[in-house]
C-alpha cells in the first residue's frame, strides 16, 4: 500500500515529518509502520514542542532517587523509604466520555506508579470545568467525580485531595489531571531499560482489543463540533483487572526476575516496548500472534495501536518465564511470552509470519522531532484596578466563600474513598493532604495548586505562584516540600502566543523550584487544549509532595481553642488584580498577577515550619484564593469557632482583607506563644502582624461588621450540592 | 484469640483489617486465599471490605460462591465467630449467613464520611464492650449499603435483639437505619461501617477499639 499525503494528514504528521521518517527507514514506510510513527512522534509521546524547554527545569538534589523519563519520578524519604509519584493528564478523553476518560486515567497514573515497584497510597486530582451555567458542565462534574470515585475507590487507593475549578475557558474543553503517589523500598525500585539480548518480552494483564486506537493522537489535536464523534477512541476501564493487576505485579516484584518492567499507556504495546528498547540500549522482536486478543480478526496495525487498558510489558531474566506465569495465573490474569530483547536496535513486530514492521528504535526516540516552535511575548497585564471602597466587607464575605470557586468540595471528595488503606491522617479539605507511611510516624503531605488566572495575565509569575502555593501548604502542615511533579495544560502550541504562555510558565515553574530547592521529578504535558480556536487559561498544575518526620507534629487550619491569638505572617500589599473578590464582587479578571517574592516565601515558610516541627503551633493556615478573610473564615468554619479580627494596616479594608498577597500564612496559638512568635519574627524581619482573636460563633470584623458562622457555612457548603441538584441556577460574572 | 481475614480478588480492606487485629490482639492474622478449603484453627474469621470480583453481577454474589465460603459457614455452623464489613457484610447477606440484602444507596453515590452510630445491643461477642445506646463515630466507605429485608424480617430482627447498630443519620436509606444486624445464633455480624478504620486517634478515632476487645473477651 503506498503512503499518500491524505494518509499522512490522517495520522496527524506533517509533510516534513514523513519526509524524515523516510529518509530514517531508507524506504517509504508501509501503514503499520506509519501508525507506529504517528503515535510515537505525536506531541503526547514525543514532546516535540516542549522537550527544549523542560530541559531548563532543574531536576536534581540529595533527595531525587529518580527524575524526569521514568514512569514517575522517585525521592528518598529516609529508612530505606522512597516516595514515587507522578501527575498526568486525561483532559481529551474526559471531554468526550466523562466517567471512562477519568476512570482510565486514574488507572493509567496508578500503573505508572506500582510499574516502578511503588504500592500506591494516595490519588489527588486536578480538575477544571466550564462555567456552572454552561449545559454541559454538570454532567461532565457528575461523570468525571464518578469516574475517579469508580476506578479509585475499587482499587482501594485513597483519593485525598485535589482542586476543583470553573471558567469559562474549559467550556469545551475540560482538564482532568490525575496524580499517583506510592511508597517503595530504594533498593526494589523498577525501572523500564531493557537491557540485554535474548531475553523474554512478557504480556500480562488485560487481553488487547479494538479501543483506544489512536488515543496519543487524539490527545494531541485540536477540539472541534465533531469532536463527540471520536467517542470509540476513548478507553474503557476496569479497576478489578487493574487491582489484580498490582497485587500480581507487585508479588512478581517481590522476586527477582524482572529486568525492566513498563505499563502499557498511550500508545500501547508499541510506545511500552520501543521506550523499553530504547532505554536499554538494545532491540525487541514482537510476535503479534501471540498477543492476548479480546476481539477476532485483529489486525497487526490494531495491536500495535491499541491502548486497551490494565496491561504492562515486561522482560524477565531468561528461564523465570515459568514462574512469573504461575503468579499472573493465580490473579487470573492473561500472560504471554510475546518476543525477546534483540541487540539489533531495531523494533521489528511480526504477525502471522510477516515482518509487518522493521524500524531503528532511535527513529521512534531520540530521531523524533523537536520544534523550537517561534513564540512572540505579550507584555504581562499590569496595573491596580478600581473597585468600589463603600461595599461591605461581612456580606463580600459572605458571596465570596459561596462563588462556585470558593464553596466547599464536600460533594466532590465524600464520593472517593479516602480512608481506605488506614494512614490518612488529613483528609480532603485542607492546605495539604496528609498520608502516614504504613507502620512508621513519618507522613507524606500531598498537594495540588495553580492560579491559571494569574498565568493568564503573567505566565511566568503565574508559573512562579503555582510552585510557590504547593510550597506554602505543604509547609503549613508542617511538611518539608522536597519535589513536585508538573502537568503542564496549554493550548495550541503553534500559535506563538500560546508558545510564548509556554515558555515563560516553564521559567517561572523554573525559578521557583530553583529557589525553594523543589526539583522537578516527573511530570506530563498536555497541548492544544482548545475548541474551534479558542484555548484554555495556561494551567500548569503542580503536584507537590513534602515529608513530616514525626506525625504527631504537625498543623492543620482548623482554630482549636478559644482565645487564640491570630498572627498573620508576611507583608500585605493588598493586591487586588486578578483576585477573587475582583471576578466575584465587582465582575472583572483585570490588573496584574501578585508578584512572587521567592526570597520571602523560603524565609517566611522556613520561620512557620520551624514552629510547628517544634511543637510550638498546631493551627496554620496558608493564604492564597480569596485573600486574608477568606483563609481566616476557613480556619472559623472548620471546628465552628469564630473570631474577631481588626486591620492591622492599610488604609482600605477592602485590598486588606481580600487582597491576594504572597508568602502570607496564619498561625493562631494560645497568647503566651504569640508574644514569642511576634518577637522572633520582627528580630528575623519577617512581617508580622496580630489580627485578633479566636471565639464565639461569630466573624466579627473592624468592630462594625459581623456575620454569623452559619450564615458563612451556609453558603460555603451550600453551593455544590444544591448546584448539582440543579436546584439553582448559579450566577457567573 | 486467633483469627483469620479471607481475601477475595480485589479485597482492598483487607490490610487494613489485618492491621487492625495485630495492633488490638497482638497477633497476625492468617491471611486466607478465597480458593483455600479449610480455614486454619481461628476463633474470628473477617470477611473484609473491598469490590470482590469488581461487585460485577452484584456485590459479594461472586464472592459467596468461592471456596472458602464452604468452611466459613462450616466455622459458623459450629459457633465459630465471622466478622463481615461492607463489602464482608454483602457477602455475608448473599451466601445467607446473614438475612437481608445490600442495595444501591437512596441517593445513588458512592458515600465516604464519618457517621455515627448508636449501639443497640451489648448482648453479643461484638458489642459487649460498648454500652448500650452508646453514640459512636465509624466511618462508612460504600455505593450500595442500604439495607433492606421485608417487614416481617425486620421486626423479628428488632424483637431478637440483632440489630446492633443503627445510623443516627441515615446516609444511604437503608431499612430503619439498620447498620448492622447478628444471625440468630449470635456468631456472625455484618455492618457497613468501619470498625478497623477507627482503631487509631492519628487515622480518624478509636471507636472501633472496644469492638475488638469485646471479641477478645468473649473468644480468648
Amino acid at each position: 500500500m503506498t503512503i499518500t499525503p491524505e494518509m499522512i494528514r490522517e495520522h496527524g504528521l506533517s509533510e516534513d515529518e514523513y519526509a524524515r521518517i523516510k529518509n530514517l527507514l531508507g524506504r517509504d514506510a508501509n501503514l503499520v509502520e506509519l501508525g507506529v510513527f504517528s503515535v510515537m512522534w505525536s506531541e503526547h509521546c514525543s514532546y516535540k514542542s516542549t522537550r527544549a524547554h523542560l530541559k531548563k527545569l532543574p531536576t536534581i538534589g540529595p533527595q531525587v532517587i529518580q527524575g524526569p523519563g521514568e514512569n514517575a519520578g522517585v525521592i528518598d524519604i529516609g529508612d530505606g523509604d522512597a516516595a514515587i509519584f507522578k501527575m498526568e493528564s486525561h483532559n481529551h478523553p474526559s471531554f468526550i466520555e466523562p466517567y471512562q476518560g477519568a476512570a482510565t486515567g486514574v488507572g493509567g497514573i496508578m500503573r505508572d506508579v506500582f510499574t516502578m515497584g511503588a504500592r500506591p497510597i494516595a490519588m489527588m486530582n486536578a480538575l477544571r470545568f466550564g462555567e456552572p451555567d454552561h449545559p454541559k458542565t454538570r454532567h461532565l462534574v457528575s461523570g468525571v467525580v464518578s469516574g475517579i470515585g469508580g476506578y479509585g475507590n475499587c482499587m482501594g487507593v485513597p483519593t485525598v485531595g485535589g482542586e476543583v475549578n470553573f471558567h469559562r475557558s474549559y467550556n469545551g474543553n475540560i482538564l482532568v489531571n490525575a496524580m499517583c503517589v506510592g511508597l517503595a523500598r530504594t533498593d526494589k525500585i523498577f525501572l523500564s531499560a531493557a537491557k540485554g539480548a535474548g531475553n523474554p518480552v512478557v504480556y500480562v494483564g488485560s487481553k488487547t482489543g479494538r479501543d483506544g486506537i489512536h488515543g496519543a493522537t487524539m490527545a494531541s489535536a485540536e477540539f472541534n463540533e465533531d469532536s463527540e464523534e471520536k467517542r470509540p477512541t476513548v478507553q474503557v476501564g476496569d479497576p478489578f483487572t487493574e487491582k489484580l493487576l498490582l497485587e500480581a505485579c507487585l508479588e512478581l516484584m517481590a522476586t527477582d526476575a524482572i529486568i525492566a518492567i513498563q505499563d502499557m499507556g498511550a500508545a500501547g504495546l508499541t510506545s511500552s516496548s520501543a521506550e523499553m528498547a530504547d532505554k536499554g540500549g538494545s532491540g525487541i522482536e514482537l510476535d503479534l500472534d501471540r498477543v492476548p486478543q479480546r476481539e477476532e480478526n485483529m489486525t497487526a496495525y490494531e495491536m500495535l495501536l491499541s491502548e486497551s487498558q490494565e496491561r504492562m510489558l515486561a522482560v524477565l531474566k531468561p528461564g523465570r518465564e515459568a514462574e512469573a506465569e504461575k503468579i499472573f495465573r493465580k490473579w487470573e490474569l492473561d500472560f504471554a511470552v510475546i518476543g525477546k530483547t534483540t541487540d539489533t536496535h531495531r523494533f521489528i513486530a511480526r504477525h502471522r509470519g510477516q515482518v509487518v514492521a522493521d524500524i531503528p528504535v532511535t527513529a521512534l526516540s531520540n530521531e523524533a522531532p523537536v520544534y523550537e516552535r517561534p513564540f512572540r511575548k505579550r507584555t504581562p497585564v499590569a496595573g491596580e484596578p478600581a473597585y468600589d471602597r463603600k461595599r461591605s466587607v461581612a456580606q463580600s464575605l459572605v458571596k465570596l466563600m459561596g462563588a462556585p470557586d470558593m464553596a466547599s468540595r464536600r460533594w466532590v471528595w465524600e464520593q472517593y474513598d479516602h480512608s481506605v488503606m488506614n494512614d490518612t491522617v488529613e483528609p480532603p479539605g485542607s492546605d495539604a493532604a496528609v498520608v502516614r507511611v504504613h507502620g512508621t510516624k513519618k507522613a507524606l503531605a500531598i498537594t495540588t495548586d495553580v492560579t491559571p488566572r494569574y498565568c493568564q495575565a503573567d505566565p511566568f509569575e503565574g508559573g512562579k505562584q503555582a510552585v510557590a502555593e504547593a510550597w506554602r501548604n505543604l509547609t503549613a502542615s508542617g511538611a518539608t516540600p522536597l519535589a513536585v511533579t508538573d502537568n503542564l495544560n496549554y493550548g495550541n502550541p503553534q500559535k506563538p502566543e500560546i508558545m510564548w504562555q509556554i515558555v515563560a510558565g516553564i521559567e517561572g515553574i523554573g525559578e521557583a523550584c530553583r529557589a525553594l530547592a523543589f526539583p522537578v521529578i516527573g511530570g506530563n504535558c498536555s497541548l492544544y487544549n482548545e475548541t474551534n480556536g479558542e484555548g484554555i487559561l495556561p494551567t500548569p498544575a503542580i503536584g507537590g509532595v513534602g515529608l513530616i518526620k514525626d506525625v504527631s507534629k504537625r498543623a492543620t487550619m482548623g482554630f482549636k481553642r478559644e482565645g487564640d491569638v491570630i498572627i498573620l505572617i508576611g507583608e500585605t500589599r493588598g493586591h487586588l488584580g486578578q483576585s477573587v473578590y475582583l471576578r466575584e464582587i465587582e465582575g472583572k479578571e483585570d490588573g496584574g498577577a501578585p508578584a512572587v517574592d521567592l526570597a520571602a516565601e523560603k524565609k517566611h515558610g522556613d520561620f512557620v515550619r520551624a514552629l510547628i516541627e517544634k511543637g510550638r503551633v498546631d493551627t496554620v493556615h496558608d493564604v492564597s484564593d480569596g485573600g486574608l478573610l477568606v483563609a481566616i473564615a476557613e480556619m472559623a468554619l472548620k471546628d465552628g469557632i469564630g473570631v474577631t479580627i481588626g486591620q492591622a494596616s492599610l488604609a482600605d479594608a477592602i485590598p486588606f482583607f481580600f487582597g491576594e498577597d504572597q508568602a502570607r500564612y496564619l498561625i493562631a496559638t494560645p497568647f503566651a506563644e504569640a508574644e514569642k512568635i511576634v518577637e522572633e519574627a520582627r528580630a528575623a524581619y519577617i512581617p508580622v502582624a496580630e489580627l485578633g482573636k479566636t471565639g464565639g460563633d461569630v466573624l466579627i470584623i473592624n468592630d462594625n461588621e459581623r456575620v454569623s458562622l452559619r450564615e458563612l457555612r451556609e453558603g460555603h457548603e451550600g453551593w455544590f450540592p444544591r448546584y448539582m441538584a440543579r436546584e439553582e441556577i448559579p450566577l457567573t460574572n | 484469640m486467633k483469627s483469620a481475614v479471607i481475601v477475595f480478588p480485589a479485597s482492598n480492606c483487607d490490610r487494613d483489617a489485618q492491621t487492625a487485629l495485630k495492633e488490638m490482639t497482638g497477633k497476625a492474622p492468617a491471611m486466607v486465599w478465597h480458593q483455600e478449603s479449610e480455614l486454619p484453627d481461628v476463633d474470628l474469621v473477617v470477611l473484609p471490605g473491598g469490590f470482590a470480583y469488581g461487585d460485577y453481577l452484584r456485590c459479594g454474589a461472586m464472592a459467596a460462591q468461592s471456596q472458602i465460603m464452604k468452611a466459613i459457614k462450616a466455622h459458623a455452623e459450629k459457633g465459630g465467630a465471622v466478622l463481615g464489613i461492607c463489602n464482608g457484610f454483602q457477602v455475608l447477606t448473599e451466601s445467607g449467613l446473614l438475612p437481608g440484602a445490600l442495595m444501591r444507596n437512596a441517593g445513588l453515590k458512592f458515600v465516604c464520611k464519618p457517621v455515627t452510630l448508636s449501639v443497640e445491643e451489648t448482648q453479643s461477642s461484638f458489642t459487649r464492650k460498648y454500652e448500650k445506646g452508646q453514640s459512636v463515630t465509624f466511618p462508612v466507605a460504600h455505593g450500595e449499603g442500604n439495607y433492606y429485608a421485608d417487614e416481617e424480617t425486620l421486626d423479628r430482627l428488632e424483637g431478637e435483639g440483632r440489630v446492633m447498630f443503627r445510623y443516627r443519620d441515615n446516609p444511604n436509606g437503608s431499612a430503619r437505619d439498620i447498620a448492622g444486624v447478628l444471625n440468630q445464633k449470635r456468631n456472625v455480624l455484618g455492618l457497613m461501617p468501619h470498625p478497623e478504620r477507627v482503631v487509631d486517634p492519628v487515622t480518624g478515632g478509636s471507636d472501633g477499639r472496644a469492638l475488638f476487645q469485646s471479641l477478645i473477651e468473649a473468644l480468648s
